[in-house]
């Protein structure tokens, strides 16, 4: 292990739960990395592999972490690089055994892995009916009994006193993206927690790392205006990140996609609202003042930013059961397309209802003319030669969310003429997710290590 | 003729719940004044307001010669649970480089 080198490197390992392999490969073998972090846990994941671990104790985690880690910890454990992910999602317990037991199917016998536990709060907040929840206005109660999950964003904090143990992987649940790259800096540099403009460096590095490619030339190319190349080699970026604070944002040398000012700056305000005041567990960021400056076709370095005292909260994301939802599509070309698609709408819905279908919200879609951004009011959109009919019914139960899609798949024989490709989507049962926030007093993290 | 957003910026949008905030960002110093005085709040607002756009607000940030906007409930209840065919809202974006802007000349 390469400790308190001036300059620690940090790669992205992943960007979403089923990101690919491939592109974290490549900065293992190319670019002498001291860190691999991966990023693999959207707002509402740790919900469903929630109830997947009620049914299966042995389950709950991200279920690419056999293939991810088959894949790395040869690598990682030749070159020395440490590995950081939130791949535990509901059981980072059971994550952290998983991998031990890869590591020692592979002879590392003395490998470690450090779990960071106590972000599931869920029992907590059930004593507090009254907290007010963020997105829907409502008081927690009103979710109560269909609360899946409850999980505070933990901070870099934990992450920091993980790799503490001497630990070679390190896996927890729910912790903010940023914090997971912060973490690693606060442990390799030993930056204490109450200084501002490094933790404000720590967190930009990881709020540009955490969505991998999207840094490198992914969600960017609009042909012929903002072009990239070799697209289809997209690279994972990494970090190179001094002492004092100096960042720079890379990625392996010659390889495909871009790094540049603007790839940079748009994932720089990537989900971001105030842009001065970025809330994350472990400071309140601002971008202003932000700069990028290109040194080179692989290379940024990142100047600018700023960073106040976190805030006195944990932010605790809810999931919750809300129903089923239905869906089919089918579609129609020529003459008469979209009269024809008009028709087989309105079928669906009263054979729907004659058959007892039951649902509170129908959307009807046509694909090609308003399904993406509706009617906008400012533009006359033509009626396209060809139009794909979608059905969409939010229900409460699967039954009837099956039955939307089966009537639009059953068009072809029993609607307007000329029905292609019909498909039924099936029922899918609703997570939904929503936001408290409460004191950090409530909340107890722990580390557990299992192996060496 | 107006000049569409399109021609002066790029933009990238993101979700949090049932709200999106999309980036409008200068392609250089050229557009980055036109877009701060004619891509106003208001004018975002009524190019989503058929999306159920509650509010929009915009910052600015000079250093990256940027406007944020975000925009509450545009989203039909968000991520998890809206029944459009793009629930993050990815395509957004798309929609406010297509207003156009009153000719400058």
């Amino acid at each position: 292990m390469r400790l308190h080198k001036d300059r620690v490197r940090i790669g992205v390992g992943a960007g979403m739960a089923d990101d690919r392999v491939g592109p974290a490969m490549q900065l293992l073998t190319q670019c002498e990395l001291d860190y691999l972090v991966c990023e693999c846990l959207a707002e509402r994941t740790i919900a469903r592999e929630t109830l997947t671990l009620r049914k299966d104790p042995s389950k709950g985690f991200n279920p690419m972490l056999d293939e991810r880690m088959r894949s790395f910890l040869p690598i990682c454990r030749e070159k020395g690089v440490r590995i950081v992910s939130n791949m535990g999602a509901a059981n980072p317990l059971g994550a952290a055994q998983a991998t031990l037991k890869i590591g020692h199917e592979q002879g590392w016998q003395d490998l470690r892995c450090a779990a960071v536990l106590g972000d599931e709060v869920s029992a907590r907040l059930r004593q507090h009916p009254e907290l007010m929840l963020n997105d829907s206005k409502l008081p927690l109660e009103t979710i109560l009994p269909r609360l899946a999950s409850a999980n505070a964003y933990l901070g870099a904090d934990v992450v920091r006193d993980a790799l503490g143990t001497g630990a070679q992987v390190v896996i927890t649940g729910r912790v903010a993206d940023p914090s997971l790259f912060l973490g690693v800096a606060l442990h390799h540099h030993r930056w204490h927690d109450d200084d501002l403009p490094r933790i404000a460096t720590g967190t930009i590095m990881g709020h540009l790392l955490e969505c991998s490619a999207q840094v490198t030339g992914g969600y960017f190319a609009d042909p012929g205006k903002k072009d990239v190349p070799r697209l289809a080699e997209l690279p994972y970026p990494f970090a190179d990140l001094s002492h004092a604070g100096e960042l720079w944002v890379g990625k392996p040398e010659g390889s495909g996609g871009r790094l540049d000012r603007m790839t940079c700056t748009e994932q720089a305000l990537y989900e971001i609202h105030d842009p001065r005041a970025y809330i994350t567990p472990d400071c309140v960021l601002s971008l202003d003042g932000l700069h990028f400056e290109e040194l080179g076709p692989d290379r940024v370095a990142v100047r600018g930013v700023s960073a106040a005292s976190r805030t006195d909260s944990y932010k605790v994301v809810v999931g919750y059961l809300d129903g089923w939802i239905g869906s089919g599509e089918v579609a129609y070309a020529g003459v008469n397309a979209l009269a024809r698609a008009k028709l087989a709408a309105q079928i669906v819905q009263e054979r729907f209802k004659l058959d007892g279908g039951v649902a509170s919200e129908i959307k009807v879609d046509f694909i090609g003319m308003n399904s993406l951004h509706g009617s906008p009011t400012h533009i006359q959109a033509a009626e396209p030669y060809e139009v794909r009919l979608r059905v969409a019914a939010r229900c409460p139960d699967r039954k009837s969310a099956n039955l939307i899609g089966d009537h639009v798949r059953q068009l072809n024989m029993q609607g307007p003429y000329g029905a292609g490709g019909p498909l039924n989507h099936g029922a899918k049962e609703i997570i939904a997710v929503d936001t408290v926030l409460i004191p950090r007093s409530w909340v107890n993290p722990e580390i557990v290590t299992v192996g060496a | 003729m107006g000049i569409l957003v399109h021609e002066l910026a790029h933009a990238r949008s993101g979700d949090k719940g049932n709200t999106s905030n999309i980036a409008v960002i200068a392609y250089d110093e050229t557009g980055w004044p036109i877009l701060r005085r004619e891509l106003t709040a208001d004018r975002v607002h009524r190019a989503f307001a058929h999306l159920g756009a509650r509010s929009v607000k915009r910052y600015e940030v000079e250093s990256l010669k940027a406007l944020n906007f975000v925009l509450t409930d545009v989203l039909a209840g968000g991520v998890t649970r809206s029944l459009r065919l793009d629930p993050h809202g990815k395509s957004l974006s798309a929609l406010i480089l297509g207003i156009e802007l009153p000719d400058q000349s």
